[in-house]
């Protein structure tokens, strides 16, 4: 049986806009995506959502329901109250082209200045060897789908304008994803610290807690990254017994 | 179909906490604002005392390793317990730094809990609202430089790290001492309080992402295919790491109940449960 629903739904483009409200018949079963489905279909067909998958894996249709950055098709109507109005609105980080729909393209570019993987020589027989317990900590980030909700929760690009001094939470887990790859020969420590900027992350966590794919972007990518940065920069006993003994940099 | 004006493009309030998050986010910080409050009053007042640090054979975590004893205070430790002997006769009576062994290695402990990175999270957010939380504004401020500029102080950690994997030891060595009195085994409610105290802070270090990175998160083939020492290791502390959080809390509080039931004993306020009396 289907009931009304409050939804406010922030309405308008680069220019500015408004909240406005909608009353919307919802069923069960239903998520938030299908309720803005019904309000473009019913009550405003101009509506623009961005949205593809609908089964939280192409990472298109992240909003801000209720002040969190989330998936709008992973995010059941049942986890709002019988009575709570419903404030969608589009991410913060980024430019608003028109309703909930954001311009994402600053990271695009910011992917384009990684580096790919530059593999070490081959062994002896002519084979590239990695062992799987070596690559399962990169392979945690490899199930990023993408849809910068990390990226808009973080403070430094939310709301401190950090865009020059910081690629974000999603490029330091691709970061961290060659740089601790078994067969990535490339040193890149210097620009993880100066270019990237891994010490303008204070370690608030937000990107992990909001992360739908559960990667673990705090302990397990920016932290070790800064560690890491810790050894090039930081750590004079470290520097010292790389420079009397020729400890590797890097295995 | 009403319309509200708002006066940000997006609907994104900007001031100091302004969210339009619905759900209890201020809880956690207000938690750790009052905790880490309590906590800090306590041990302040207690390392500043200088006196019924210790009821045999129990001797507070706050104060050890005993460096220097002062002779004649009351609850105070025997002078064989001072690894350095008694408190120097020429040590003027400063009121902000008075004769306290707890004060001259406050700064171990207070160095690599305030350089954690669990810590930094729960006082960045609490007590500088930088943010306050998840999505909530915090407001405008002065150019943000991260950990790059007073702040890169922070990497430090790894040497706090070094001196509490020592202080494991010794208080590790304090809760075996405190199943024996006047030489005779035994065990009493101190025995086990002490013990408990040196798990959660063993814990809580092998937790420390520090730790976790040099015993093998450094390097980038830990096994090589084999099941090195390093990669379980590594394992392990991610174990901990997990739960670091956890156990930051469990043994920072502890620690705080350690000192007073210590301090109480000593006191004369509560009597300590024991095999010897």
């Amino acid at each position: 049986m289907s009931t009304t629903r409050k939804f406010k739904i922030w309405r308008g483009d680069a220019q500015g806009g408004d909240f406005k409200e909608f009353d919307v018949d919802v069923d069960p079963g239903m998520v938030v995506l299908d309720v803005l489905h019904r309000v473009q279909a019913r009550q405003a067909n101009d509506l623009a959502i961005r949205w593809n998958c609908k089964a939280g894996k192409c990472g298109s249709c992240s909003m801000e329901i209720n002040g969190r950055p989330r998936l709008s098709c992973m995010t059941r109507m049942n986890v709002f109250g019988p009575d709570e109005t419903i404030t969608v609105q589009p991410l913060k980080a980024f430019p608003v082209i028109k309703d909930l729909v954001t311009d994402v393209s600053w990271n695009y570019r910011q992917n384009k200045r990684i580096r790919p993987l530059k593999p070490k020589p081959r062994d002896a027989d002519g084979e590239h060897r990695m062992y799987q317990e070596d690559v399962d900590r990169v392979q945690e980030f490899r199930k990023c789908i993408e849809c910068y909700l990390c990226q808009d929760t973080c403070h430094v690009l939310r709301d401190r304008g950090g865009q020059d001094r910081f690629v974000g939470p999603r490029f330091m887990i691709r970061l961290a994803s060659l740089e601790m790859h078994p067969l990535d020969a490339d040193d890149r420590i210097p620009e993880i610290r100066k270019e990237f900027g891994s010490g303008m992350c204070n370690i608030t966590r937000c990107c992990t807690e909001v992360c739908p794919e559960h990667i673990n972007i705090t302990d397990n990518a920016i932290i070790p990254l800064k560690e890491r940065v810790v050894d090039r920069y930081f750590d004079p006993i470290v520097y010292l017994g790389q420079k009397l003994f020729g400890i590797s940099k890097r295995r | 179909m009403t319309t509200r004006h708002l006066p940000l493009l997006g609907g994104h309030p900007r001031e100091l906490g302004g969210t339009l998050r619905t759900d209890a986010w201020w809880v956690g910080p207000t938690i750790t604002v009052l905790v880490f409050s309590s906590f800090i009053a306590y041990s302040t007042w207690a390392l500043f005392q200088g006196a019924h640090y210790y009821a045999a054979p129990y001797l507070s975590p706050m104060y050890s390793p005993l460096l220097l004893v002062k002779e004649g205070v009351p609850g105070g430790a025997p002078l064989e317990h001072a690894w350095f002997g008694a408190w120097p006769s020429w040590w003027p009576e400063f009121p902000l730094f008075p004769a306290s062994p707890a004060l001259l290695i406050l700064v171990f402990p207070l160095s690599f809990r305030f350089t954690c990175y669990y810590y930094r999270k729960a006082y960045y957010r609490s007590f500088a609202a930088s943010p306050p939380g998840c999505a909530v504004s915090p407001g405008e401020r002065p150019a943000y430089k991260g950990e790059t500029g007073f702040l890169i102080f922070q990497n430090v950690h790894r040497y706090a790290l070094y001196f509490a994997l020592f202080f494991i030891v010794v208080l590790g060595w304090d809760a075996v001492q405190s199943f024996s009195k006047n030489g005779q085994l035994g065990v009493g409610v101190g025995s086990i309080v002490l013990t408990i105290n040196v798990l959660l802070i063993a814990a809580y270090t092998f937790g420390c992402h520090s730790l976790r990175h040099l015993i093998g998160g450094r390097t980038d083939c830990m096994s090589c295919g084999e099941a090195t020492v390093k990669y379980k290791a590594w394992k392990g502390a991610s174990w901990f790491n997990g739960r670091h959080m956890l156990f930051a809390w469990l043994s920072l509080c502890w620690v705080g109940f350690t000192d007073l039931y210590v301090r109480l004993v000593s006191m004369g306020v509560i009597k300590d449960l024991n095999t010897w009396s």
